[in-house]
């Protein structure tokens, strides 16, 4: 990976979580993200919409840098946590994805049993003490609303869980670390309405405490579920706006053909 | 402009704009019809027009039937979801202006039997000014042209001047003398119900104004100068 | 087409079911409590046994194991997890090259390495023939398993911010031991009958083999020489000893297939 930092690595005085300037990635010689500029809110829920291979997961994935680990990926411009460049030389990945976590489109438990997956994280982390695991595990079960559904049998495998269940699973996994943001990529798409609609309202309940950013190809669900949307096309951002704006009223006619159907 | 890829879709949102117009047509000429029928003194155009009141009701619930189920099938958004919501309303004010209509030939029939007190050429100047604000109105709603809209917004003034005039001036002619009175007042009527068909297509103007700009200047006290 | 199928079938099937049914027949009368327990008799004296061999084995396959096992498994796991370019391609290059190579070709190398300047046939070199013949399969099984992990663990373990041999050691391997074990065992398997190679390092003994630096009897070389001698007392030792051979093959390959048939790593 060939890294080019802008000079942001100093504090900006902003409400936002997370600050991205002129952020441009390409793999090799295409193109995947163009000078994408966006703040996320702190404790709001931040939607990215937009059409296929538009760049919303390369985006999602700049964020906690898991785009590390591909080849021939270039990287410029600047993502600021709390005022921290993450790609600064300082910055410890390992770290950083405490802090930023993520929940990937097919739900992923380890093949353990389901205490181990979530206790998981925090024992990469260092964390031995059993009763501390324990309460740890159980507070972020209840946080993903799993808990009581899994409560009599912590010993059993992962996988025997349905798949909205496993879904919950992977997100209290990711709480389990206690991060301050939470990235979700479309997070509901194999998922049944019930399922889907169970995870839109953690989501809700998620996000006084967590900031969040959810990648989804859903309008509506993206409409139910955030505050702020923000539309990428071919790799650019093209609007980003509070979310009833841009379901109401967009500015640009480029999202309101999207929002509408307009597919061309 | 891009079309919806979904082309039942774009049909039915077209037929919705064309059943709005069709009924603001229809309305338009209602109004018409009944003021012929007080100038002419025409008891049967009255009855005719009192009649065809029961297609601009079909009309009514066929617009809000369509309205509904694209909104409930198709979740539309930004200038979809004003579009439909704007119909809705439209339609509301449509069907009210349909009503004066009728009341307005009811009045002619009652007119027509009594002996005329003045020359009604007030109201038709009037009726057409109506007719003009209600014409762009529903222009502007198909063309999506926010500055006619506002132009009418801005000519509601004049309506509700001239009625006030009439008021007086009938006012006046039944203190003169008292056995006009009832004749009177039922032309004081129809005055009113020109002055509610303005109204109503300021109504519709404002709606205009919302469905293309996204902002609402309703209940506002004064149009604003531009948007 | 489909009957040119069935026939195919039941012409692998009956070969198999003819080879068992003769070896059988041949060696279950030599088959007997003496064969497990006894060393060899000189010619003619009755109630010989092979348990030189069948420890000979045993220790023979120890020490393959010993060599084997960690050099194809750690080798494995840096192809399939940190792929790096050309030196990835060089070792599976390599690996591939190995695999190729006759056994009898291993078998003079490790003599002319291990037993010639020592001066003795050893356990030890027998071992370590069969432990070079190992390495190939142990590390392309390894990797193969360890590819089969779906990419989805690894990154779920990494967002969870775990360093990547974390990943590696915590996740991935686990997730993939299943396949990976019986990997081993069928690469031990296949080494375990192998006889060229242990002519000229473990030789043979027609007693017991103390310690790992003297020559061992072994149930390849026995069958090889009991098979050829002209006396019909050690023809049906050497019957039961292939037998008892393809018998430790086939519960092996039983075992594999039952292991496997479990619970894959794969998620629904």
């Amino acid at each position: 990976m060939n890294m080019a930092s802008s000079t942001l690595a100093t504090a900006e005085v902003s409400s936002a979580k997370i600050v991205v300037r002129d952020l441009t990635v390409r793999y090799g010689s295409t193109l995947a993200l163009d000078r994408v500029a966006l703040d996320v809110g702190d404790r709001q829920v931040t939607a990215l919409i937009g059409p296929s291979g538009c760049g919303k997961s390369t985006f999602l994935r700049c964020l906690n840098r898991m785009n590390d680990h591909i080849r021939n990926i270039r990287i410029e411009g600047s993502v600021s946590l709390d005022g921290v460049s993450i790609y600064d030389a300082a910055v410890d990945p390992v770290e950083l994805r405490r802090r930023v976590g993520m929940v990937f489109q097919k739900s992923n438990p380890f093949p353990k049993s389901i205490f181990d997956n979530v206790a998981f994280g925090p024992r990469v982390h260092g964390l031995r003490d059993r009763v501390e695991l324990r309460e740890i595990v159980e507070r972020s079960l209840r946080q993903a609303a799993l808990w009581d559904e899994v409560k009599d049998r912590l010993d059993r495998s992962a996988l025997d869980l349905s798949g909205g269940q496993q879904q919950r699973l992977c997100i209290a996994r990711a709480l389990a670390v206690e991060p301050d943001v939470l990235l979700m990529d479309e997070p509901a798409s194999a998922l049944d309405p019930i399922a889907t609609a169970k995870i839109e309202e953690l989501i809700h309940e998620l996000k006084t405490q967590y900031t969040i950013v959810i990648v989804t190809h859903n309008m509506q669900q993206a409409a139910r579920v955030s505050d702020t949307t923000a539309y990428f096309y071919l790799g650019r951002l093209v609007e980003v706006g509070p979310t009833e704006q841009i379901f109401t009223n967009p500015s640009r006619p480029e999202t309101e053909d999207y929002v509408t159907g307009r597919f061309g | 402009m891009r079309l919806h890829t979904d082309r039942t879709y774009e049909l039915q949102l077209e037929k919705l704009r064309s059943s709005v117009l069709e009924m603001g047509g229809l309305v338009e000429d209602q109004i018409a019809q009944a003021m012929r029928a007080l100038t002419t003194r025409d008891r049967d155009l009255a009855q005719a027009t009192i009649a065809r009141d029961h297609m601009v009701n079909r009309l009514d619930v066929e617009i809000d039937d369509l309205a509904i189920k694209l909104l409930a099938l198709h979740q539309p958004a930004a200038r979809d979801l004003r579009l439909i919501t704007t119909a809705l309303k439209v339609t509301t004010d449509l069907e009210r202006i349909g009503d004066l209509a009728e009341h307005i030939a009811e009045r002619a029939q009652e007119l027509a039997v009594e002996l005329p007190i003045k020359p009604t050429i007030d109201l038709p100047r009037m009726a057409d000014l109506a007719r003009g604000m209600l014409h762009r109105s529903l222009d502007a709603f198909v063309r999506e042209d926010e500055k006619l809209a506002l132009s009418v917004c801005s000519a509601d003034d004049t309506i509700d001047q001239l009625h006030e005039q009439l008021f007086c001036d009938l006012i006046s002619f039944m203190a003169d003398d008292p056995r006009t009175v009832s004749r009177a007042m039922r032309l004081l009527f129809v005055s009113k119900y020109l002055e509610r068909v303005g109204d109503h297509a300021t109504n519709i103007a404002e709606m205009v104004i919302f469905m293309v700009k996204g902002r609402s200047i309703r209940h506002l006290d004064r149009p604003p100068r531009d948007l | 087409m489909f009957a040119a199928t069935v026939a195919a079938t039941a012409t692998v099937l009956g070969i198999l079911l003819f080879l068992l049914g003769y070896l059988v027949w041949q060696g279950a009368s030599a088959l007997s409590l003496d064969f497990f327990t006894h060393l060899p008799t000189p010619v003619g004296e009755a109630g010989g046994g092979m348990a030189n061999a069948l420890v000979g084995s045993a220790k023979l396959l120890l020490v393959a194991a010993v060599v084997g096992v960690p050099v194809g498994f750690l080798g494995g796991v840096y192809l399939a997890e940190y792929d790096g370019g050309r030196v990835a391609f060089a070792v599976r290059y390599a690996a591939d090259v190995l695999n190729g190579i006759p056994s009898i070709v291993i078998g003079i190398t490790v003599y002319g390495l291990l037993v010639v300047p020592f001066g003795h046939f050893s356990t030890l070199a027998g071992g370590i023939a069969l432990g070079l013949l190992m390495i190939p399969v142990a590390l392309r099984t390894t990797e193969e398993f360890l590819r089969l992990v779906p990419d989805t663990l690894r990154d779920a373990s990494l967002a969870l911010g775990a360093p990547q041999w974390v990943t590696v050691v915590r996740v991935v391997i686990p997730a993939g031991m299943r396949g990976i074990l019986t990997g081993l065992l069928l690469s031990l398997a296949r080494v375990a009958g192998e006889t060229a190679p242990l002519l000229f390092t473990a030789l043979s003994n027609r007693y017991w083999s103390p310690g790992w630096l003297q020559p061992t009897a072994s149930l390849p070389v026995m069958i090889f020489t009991y098979a050829i001698a002209p006396y019909d007392d050690w023809h049906h030792q050497a019957w039961a000893a292939a037998l008892v051979l393809l018998a430790i093959v086939l519960g092996a390959n039983v075992v594999a297939r039952l292991a496997l048939g479990g619970r894959s790593t794969a998620q629904t």
